[in-house]
């Protein structure tokens, strides 16, 4: 954003003023969540990383150099890596699982749910290459359907930052909860746009662009492609706001219906299914507070592919000009 | 005398160390409490938890370093009944031993019981892990074996799987974590009674046994030490649980060879009898001869023996 955005007024709604996207420093949340994890550990005695051996790819690596007698390797065996998760929990220990989404989400999803989830434990389920971007690996790799799945489990708190300073804040809360925690990292260098005077909260949406046309709601990394097409938006002389909802659970129902009564259009944006996501957790809010004329961008009802993150994002419309498009749909149809 | 109507009284609690007379009364009252329940449930299993009552009776009441009074004591030894399906066997010793009244038994899997169907750790405290979906326990033994080392505690740890549960690739996974880990506090029980729930098609016809042959030897060759016993005897399993603990090193896996439905003459070895609610006359048969066998071993019957702890 090049202006500073204007403040609402509206209780139900927390601002914050976020750094211009073009131009801002790239870092990679997997890189900042190794670092951050050395740091909480010097904090937090009982902090432990469990890998399941992928350090080097979610920058646990970081960790294991630094701190390596908290660090514990658990080999190719993620339903064991849950469950000694759940073993160590139950001795007071945090672990914090590196693991990609698929391996975490998929393979071990049983076991989050009976030895994690259903007893409460205290275990930080870290899902590192969400969604599309995952590097040229292809459908296995890929994650289109994990915020679906931690947010229908009961208990869950599940958890999309947008750059790496929020991912920093964020890291905070999650030793600050004692329950199981999902948080969705991503692979690739992107833009940190939040100052550091940011504070990230559990279940606090944040609303980042002021404006009363369209709202634009959105989770993760993208984000930061929404705020461009806030931008994009603006040429045309269409006021946008932008809500950031870094937690799907537990959803902030207030900051969503605020910013739906404030705009009556919503475009929801995520990198991750249409379906059960964020775009189904703003629909199912609206249906019953709000109705409200809404557009969901984000994967269609199919799987991912290897390729390029250009033609990844150009191919399943998540782009900022697909965002823009939907915005100017939606708003059509409001007439 | 209905289940509800018992008192702790029948318990007899001697604690740890109980002498093996004790321990034999121990376990028929375990399995009359055990059919009362399901009876009064009108559903649960019944197979698995006459396999496995001598293990946890042995467990309870001879080895574990547990206190009814505070279930959640940090050093406390940890037991985890991985073959959750059994959870009654489990219900009914933690009440012989006073984690619980007896007469709780009677809201086994009824609404609002702290006696779910399934152990669940978060319902009843002492409950070490929330069990049911099969395979699962090892690995949380693992885990907390791991924590009482990094802890300096000196707790041990004990899981108790089921031979079909066995199956399941992740006991495996934990199983190869366990042995490279050199996690010597923790030992696994297999109860091996040599049938799962149905079984499967054989070339002879259809067979319901041996699940998984051999596991003594699939335990060795994931760098366990391995030892049998004979799951019914008590003085054969409290020499099983000494072999474990005296071995340095390694886990260890204790192959206790069982009978399912053990204990009552028309459910032992019976399939069939994996779930299966007695009716009042099955009942009563049972109850007769479990009042034989503790006449057998000097007791009276329906009444228990043992000083409060
Ligand atoms: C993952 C999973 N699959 C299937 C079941 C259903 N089930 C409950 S008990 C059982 C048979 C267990 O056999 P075994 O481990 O030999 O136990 P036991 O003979 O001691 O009853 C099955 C298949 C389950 N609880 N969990
Ligand atoms: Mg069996």
């Amino acid at each position: 954003m090049s202006a500073p955005t204007t403040t609402t007024h509206d209780s139900r709604l927390t601002t914050h003023d976020v750094r211009p996207v073009a131009g801002a420093d790239l870092v990679p949340l997997r890189d900042a969540w190794g670092e951050r994890l050395v740091e909480l550990a010097a904090e937090y005695p009982d902090l432990l990383v469990l890998d399941g051996d992928l350090a080097n790819s979610t920058r646990a690596d970081i960790f294991a150099a630094a701190v390596p007698d908290r660090f514990f390797e658990l080999g190719i065996a993620e339903q064991n890596l849950l469950g000694v998760a759940a073993g160590l929990a139950t001795v007071g220990y945090v672990p914090w699982i590196s693991t990609f989404v698929p391996f975490l989400a998929a393979r071990a999803l049983d076991q989050i749910r009976v030895v994690v989830a259903q007893p409460h434990l205290n275990v930080k389920m870290c899902g590192s290459y969400s969604g599309i971007l995952t590097g040229k690996t292809g459908k296995t790799h890929q994650s289109v359907d994990d915020l679906a799945i931690f947010r229908a489990m009961p208990g869950v708190v599940t958890i999309a930052p947008a750059d790496a300073t929020e991912l920093r804040s964020a890291m905070a809360a999650m030793m600050g909860h004692d329950g199981p925690v999902y948080l969705r990292l991503t692979r690739d260098p992107s833009p940190v746009v939040f100052g550091p005077g940011y504070r990230f909260e559990i279940g606090r949406g944040v609303l980042l662009h002021d404006g009363g046309d369209v709202a634009l709601v959105s989770t993760g990394v993208q984000t930061v492609r929404v705020l461009d097409a806030a931008e994009l938006l603006a040429a045309e002389g269409i006021a946008a706001s932008v809500l950031h909802l870094p937690t799907l659970k537990p959803l902030d129902i207030d900051a969503v219906v605020a910013v739906a009564e404030r705009c009556g259009a919503v475009v929801t944006a995520e990198d991750h299914s249409v379906i059960g996501g964020l775009g189904g957790a703003v629909a199912e809010t609206l249906a019953e507070h709000r109705p409200t004329r809404m557009r969901r961008v984000g994967i269609g009802d199919t799987f991912g592919e290897s390729a390029p993150n250009d033609f990844l994002l150009e191919k399943h419309g998540l782009t900022p000009r697909h965002v823009a498009e939907a915005a100017r749909a939606v708003l059509a149809a409001k007439g | 005398m209905t289940i509800a109507e018992q008192t702790d009284e029948r318990a007899g609690r001697t604690g740890e160390g109980a002498s093996l007379a004790e321990l034999d009364r121990l376990s028929i009252e375990a399995r009359r409490l055990i059919l009362q329940s399901i009876h009064t449930a009108g559903a649960g299993h019944v197979g698995g938890p006459l396999s496995c009552a001598d293990l946890l009776v042995n467990l309870y009441f001879d080895r574990l370093r547990v206190d009814p009074a505070n279930p959640g004591w940090p050093e406390r030894d940890r037991c985890i009944l991985s073959k959750g399906h059994s959870s009654i066997a489990l219900y009914a010793v933690l009440a012989l031993r006073g984690f619980l009244p007896v007469a709780e038994l009677a809201t086994f899997d009824a609404a609002d019981s702290r006696l779910q169907g399934h152990p669940d750790m978060t319902a009843l405290p002492g409950l070490d892990m929330s069990t049911g979906s099969l395979g699962q326990g090892l690995s949380p033994g693992v885990g907390m074996a791991l924590g009482a080392r990094l802890r300096g505690l000196p707790f041990r740890t004990w899981v108790i799987v089921g031979d079909g549960e066995i199956q399941e690739g992740q006991i495996w996974e934990a199983a190869f974590t366990a042995a490279r880990l050199g996690l010597d506090t923790l030992c696994a029980i297999v109860d091996y009674n040599r049938l799962p729930q149905f079984g499967w098609p054989d070339p002879g016809g259809f067979t319901r046994t041996e699940p998984v042959d051999d596991p003594t030897g699939k335990f060795r060759a994931f760098g366990w030490h391995a030892v049998e016993c004979d799951g019914h005897d008590h003085a054969a399993i409290r020499a099983a649980f000494d072999a474990a603990e005296a071995h340095p090193g390694q886990p260890t896996c204790i192959v206790a060879h069982t009978v399912k439905g053990k204990g009552i003459s028309f459910a032992e070895g019976d399939y069939l009898w994996h779930a299966k609610v007695p009716t009042a006359s099955d009942l009563e048969l049972a109850g007769t001869e479990l009042d034989a066998r503790l006449a057998g071993i000097g007791g009276e019957a329906g009444v228990g023996q043992g000083e409060d702890a």
